[in-house]
Protein backbone atom coordinates (compact mmCIF):
# COMPACT_ATOMS: atom_id res chain seq x y z
CA UNK A 1 0.00 0.00 0.00
CA UNK A 2 1.42 3.33 -0.80
CA UNK A 3 0.13 7.13 0.03
CA UNK A 4 1.49 9.71 -1.42
CA UNK A 5 1.29 13.79 -1.62
CA UNK A 6 2.36 15.37 -4.80
CA UNK A 7 3.33 19.28 -5.45
CA UNK A 8 3.76 18.65 -9.24
CA UNK A 9 1.92 17.14 -11.65
CA UNK A 10 1.78 13.64 -12.42
CA UNK A 11 1.04 11.37 -15.19
CA UNK A 12 -1.22 8.37 -13.37
CA UNK A 13 -1.08 6.15 -15.66
CA UNK A 14 2.88 5.92 -15.70
CA UNK A 15 2.43 5.90 -12.22
CA UNK A 16 0.19 2.57 -11.83
CA UNK A 17 2.52 1.15 -14.09
CA UNK A 18 6.04 1.49 -12.44
CA UNK A 19 4.28 0.88 -9.67
CA UNK A 20 2.44 -2.62 -10.40
CA UNK A 21 6.08 -3.49 -11.67
CA UNK A 22 7.26 -3.81 -8.41
CA UNK A 23 4.73 -5.85 -7.11
CA UNK A 24 6.89 -9.03 -7.31
CA UNK A 25 4.65 -12.09 -7.61
CA UNK A 26 1.29 -10.28 -7.59
CA UNK A 27 0.35 -10.74 -11.29
CA UNK A 28 -0.14 -14.44 -10.57
CA UNK A 29 -2.71 -13.68 -7.58
CA UNK A 30 -4.44 -10.49 -9.40
CA UNK A 31 -7.18 -10.73 -11.74
CA UNK A 32 -8.89 -7.51 -11.24
CA UNK A 33 -6.88 -3.66 -11.51
CA UNK A 34 -9.45 -0.96 -10.69
CA UNK A 35 -8.25 2.95 -11.41
CA UNK A 36 -9.64 5.99 -10.97
CA UNK A 37 -8.45 9.45 -11.98
CA UNK A 38 -9.37 12.81 -11.31
CA UNK A 39 -8.58 15.34 -13.09
CA UNK A 40 -9.37 19.09 -13.20
CA UNK A 41 -12.54 20.46 -14.96
CA UNK A 42 -11.90 23.87 -16.67
CA UNK A 43 -15.39 24.60 -15.41
CA UNK A 44 -17.16 24.83 -11.77
CA UNK A 45 -20.95 25.67 -10.56
CA UNK A 46 -21.35 27.68 -13.71
CA UNK A 47 -18.30 29.28 -14.27
CA UNK A 48 -14.65 29.21 -16.03
CA UNK A 49 -11.64 27.90 -13.74
CA UNK A 50 -8.29 28.92 -15.02
CA UNK A 51 -6.03 27.51 -12.24
CA UNK A 52 -6.41 25.68 -8.94
CA UNK A 53 -4.72 25.55 -5.48
CA UNK A 54 -5.11 22.76 -3.40
CA UNK A 55 -4.40 22.97 0.38
CA UNK A 56 -3.95 20.00 2.60
CA UNK A 57 -3.03 19.81 6.78
CA UNK A 58 0.31 18.44 6.77
CA UNK A 59 0.13 14.99 8.63
CA UNK A 60 -3.49 14.52 9.16
CA UNK A 61 -4.28 14.73 5.91
CA UNK A 62 -1.52 11.68 5.22
CA UNK A 63 -2.64 10.54 8.34
CA UNK A 64 -6.26 10.21 7.35
CA UNK A 65 -5.86 8.56 3.69
CA UNK A 66 -3.74 5.77 5.34
CA UNK A 67 -6.85 5.45 7.26
CA UNK A 68 -9.11 4.95 4.59
CA UNK A 69 -6.97 3.37 2.66
CA UNK A 70 -6.83 0.55 5.59
CA UNK A 71 -10.17 0.49 6.05
CA UNK A 72 -11.05 -0.68 2.51
CA UNK A 73 -8.15 -3.31 2.85
CA UNK A 74 -10.25 -4.35 5.78
CA UNK A 75 -13.67 -4.73 4.16
CA UNK A 76 -12.39 -6.31 0.98
CA UNK A 77 -9.43 -8.69 -0.29
CA UNK A 78 -6.93 -5.92 -1.93
CA UNK A 79 -3.60 -7.61 -3.16
CA UNK A 80 -2.70 -3.69 -2.97
CA UNK A 81 -3.45 -0.41 -3.35
CA UNK A 82 -2.07 2.90 -4.44
CA UNK A 83 -3.45 6.20 -3.75
CA UNK A 84 -1.15 9.91 -5.52
CA UNK A 85 -2.85 13.15 -4.52
CA UNK A 86 -1.60 16.39 -5.90
CA UNK A 87 -1.29 19.59 -3.73
CA UNK A 88 -0.37 23.16 -4.86
CA UNK A 89 -1.30 25.19 -7.78
CA UNK A 90 -2.78 22.77 -11.04
CA UNK A 91 -4.30 23.95 -14.05
CA UNK A 92 -7.32 22.32 -16.13
CA UNK A 93 -6.42 18.76 -17.34
CA UNK A 94 -3.72 18.37 -14.36
CA UNK A 95 -4.82 14.97 -12.76
CA UNK A 96 -5.55 15.43 -9.30
CA UNK A 97 -6.07 12.35 -8.08
CA UNK A 98 -5.31 8.49 -8.77
CA UNK A 99 -6.64 5.36 -6.91
CA UNK A 100 -5.68 2.02 -7.93
CA UNK A 101 -6.19 -1.13 -6.05
CA UNK A 102 -5.37 -4.29 -6.97
CA UNK A 103 -7.59 -7.51 -5.95
CA UNK A 104 -8.15 -11.15 -7.47
CA UNK A 105 -11.81 -10.34 -8.40
CA UNK A 106 -13.51 -7.66 -10.01
CA UNK A 107 -16.09 -6.72 -7.64
CA UNK A 108 -13.84 -6.62 -4.60
CA UNK A 109 -11.64 -3.88 -7.29
CA UNK A 110 -14.65 -1.73 -8.01
CA UNK A 111 -15.90 -1.56 -4.65
CA UNK A 112 -12.96 -1.05 -2.93
CA UNK A 113 -11.46 1.47 -4.81
CA UNK A 114 -14.96 3.32 -5.19
CA UNK A 115 -14.82 3.61 -1.51
CA UNK A 116 -11.35 4.58 -0.88
CA UNK A 117 -12.80 7.71 -3.55
CA UNK A 118 -15.77 8.44 -1.49
CA UNK A 119 -14.28 8.62 1.50
CA UNK A 120 -11.45 10.96 0.85
CA UNK A 121 -13.57 13.43 -0.75
CA UNK A 122 -15.82 13.30 1.91
CA UNK A 123 -13.02 13.46 4.96
CA UNK A 124 -9.59 13.62 3.84
CA UNK A 125 -8.00 17.49 4.98
CA UNK A 126 -8.36 19.58 1.20
CA UNK A 127 -9.49 22.71 0.14
CA UNK A 128 -9.84 23.80 -3.04
CA UNK A 129 -9.66 27.42 -4.44
CA UNK A 130 -10.57 28.07 -7.29
CA UNK A 131 -9.08 31.38 -9.70
CA UNK A 132 -12.26 32.35 -12.11
CA UNK A 133 -12.61 35.62 -14.34
CA UNK A 134 -14.78 37.10 -11.26
CA UNK A 135 -11.66 36.32 -8.87
CA UNK A 136 -10.50 33.39 -6.52
CA UNK A 137 -12.91 31.40 -4.59
CA UNK A 138 -12.90 28.52 -2.28
CA UNK A 139 -14.96 25.53 -3.13
CA UNK A 140 -17.93 25.10 -0.25
CA UNK A 141 -18.73 21.40 -1.13
CA UNK A 142 -18.18 18.94 -3.36
CA UNK A 143 -20.00 17.64 -6.62
CA UNK A 144 -22.39 14.49 -5.68
CA UNK A 145 -20.29 12.11 -7.76
CA UNK B 1 -1.03 25.34 29.03
CA UNK B 2 -0.94 26.55 25.53
CA UNK B 3 -2.51 25.33 22.90
CA UNK B 4 -1.33 25.45 19.04
CA UNK B 5 -4.14 26.44 16.50
CA UNK B 6 -4.47 26.18 12.94
CA UNK B 7 -6.87 27.55 10.23
CA UNK B 8 -7.37 26.04 7.08
CA UNK B 9 -9.31 27.04 4.14
CA UNK B 10 -11.50 30.00 3.49
CA UNK B 11 -10.96 30.28 7.43
CA UNK B 12 -7.84 30.41 7.29
CA UNK B 13 -8.19 33.38 4.57
CA UNK B 14 -10.93 35.38 6.34
CA UNK B 15 -8.83 35.32 9.83
CA UNK B 16 -5.85 36.29 7.60
CA UNK B 17 -3.31 33.66 8.96
CA UNK B 18 -2.66 30.72 9.62
CA UNK B 19 -1.81 30.06 13.23
CA UNK B 20 -2.25 31.03 16.96
CA UNK B 21 -0.75 30.40 20.02
CA UNK B 22 -3.24 30.26 23.18
CA UNK B 23 -1.77 30.41 26.54
CA UNK B 24 -4.71 29.18 28.81
CA UNK B 25 -5.10 28.35 32.44
CA UNK B 26 -8.00 26.04 33.07
CA UNK B 27 -10.06 23.72 31.71
CA UNK B 28 -11.28 24.50 27.70
CA UNK B 29 -13.15 22.98 24.77
CA UNK B 30 -12.22 22.72 21.63
CA UNK B 31 -15.30 25.37 21.34
CA UNK B 32 -13.51 27.47 24.29
CA UNK B 33 -10.11 27.31 22.22
CA UNK B 34 -12.22 29.64 19.64
CA UNK B 35 -14.12 31.65 22.23
CA UNK B 36 -10.65 32.70 23.50
CA UNK B 37 -9.29 33.96 20.37
CA UNK B 38 -12.05 35.11 18.60
CA UNK B 39 -14.23 37.01 21.48
CA UNK B 40 -16.30 38.81 18.80
CA UNK B 41 -16.38 35.87 15.99
CA UNK B 42 -18.48 33.19 16.53
CA UNK B 43 -17.73 30.34 14.89
CA UNK B 44 -19.09 29.31 11.55
CA UNK B 45 -21.68 26.96 11.30
CA UNK B 46 -20.10 24.53 8.98
CA UNK B 47 -16.70 24.77 10.79
CA UNK B 48 -15.35 21.23 11.47
CA UNK B 49 -12.77 20.93 13.72
CA UNK B 50 -9.57 18.52 15.07
CA UNK B 51 -6.94 17.93 18.04
CA UNK B 52 -4.27 16.56 17.42
CA UNK B 53 -5.07 16.12 13.69
CA UNK B 54 -8.18 13.91 14.80
CA UNK B 55 -11.59 14.84 14.12
CA UNK B 56 -13.38 16.31 17.78
CA UNK B 57 -16.59 17.61 18.45
CA UNK B 58 -16.55 21.10 19.82
CA UNK B 59 -17.39 20.20 23.29
CA UNK B 60 -13.93 18.16 23.30
CA UNK B 61 -11.87 19.16 26.37
CA UNK B 62 -7.69 20.15 25.53
CA UNK B 63 -5.12 19.47 26.90
CA UNK B 64 -1.58 21.23 27.12
CA UNK B 65 0.21 21.14 24.28
CA UNK B 66 -2.74 20.13 21.78
CA UNK B 67 -2.85 21.61 18.79
CA UNK B 68 -6.48 22.31 17.63
CA UNK B 69 -7.58 23.22 13.72
CA UNK B 70 -10.88 24.79 12.73
CA UNK B 71 -11.13 24.19 9.01
CA UNK B 72 -14.40 24.48 6.48
CA UNK B 73 -16.05 21.32 4.92
CA UNK B 74 -13.58 19.44 2.92
CA UNK B 75 -13.23 19.76 -0.86
CA UNK B 76 -10.61 17.19 -2.26
CA UNK B 77 -10.42 14.62 -4.94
Amino acid sequence: MKIELRARSFDPLLEVGFYQSGLGELPGQCGATAIFIGTMRDFNEGEAVHRMMLEHYPGMTERHLQRIVEVAAREWPLLDALVIHRVGDLQPNDPIVLVAVWSAHRAAAFAACRFIMEELKSKAPFWKREETASGPRWVEHNTPG
Amino acid sequence: MTIDVKYFGSLRDRLGRAEDRLDAVGELTVAGVWVALHPETPLPLNTLTAVNMECAEPTQTVRDGDEVAFFPPVTGG
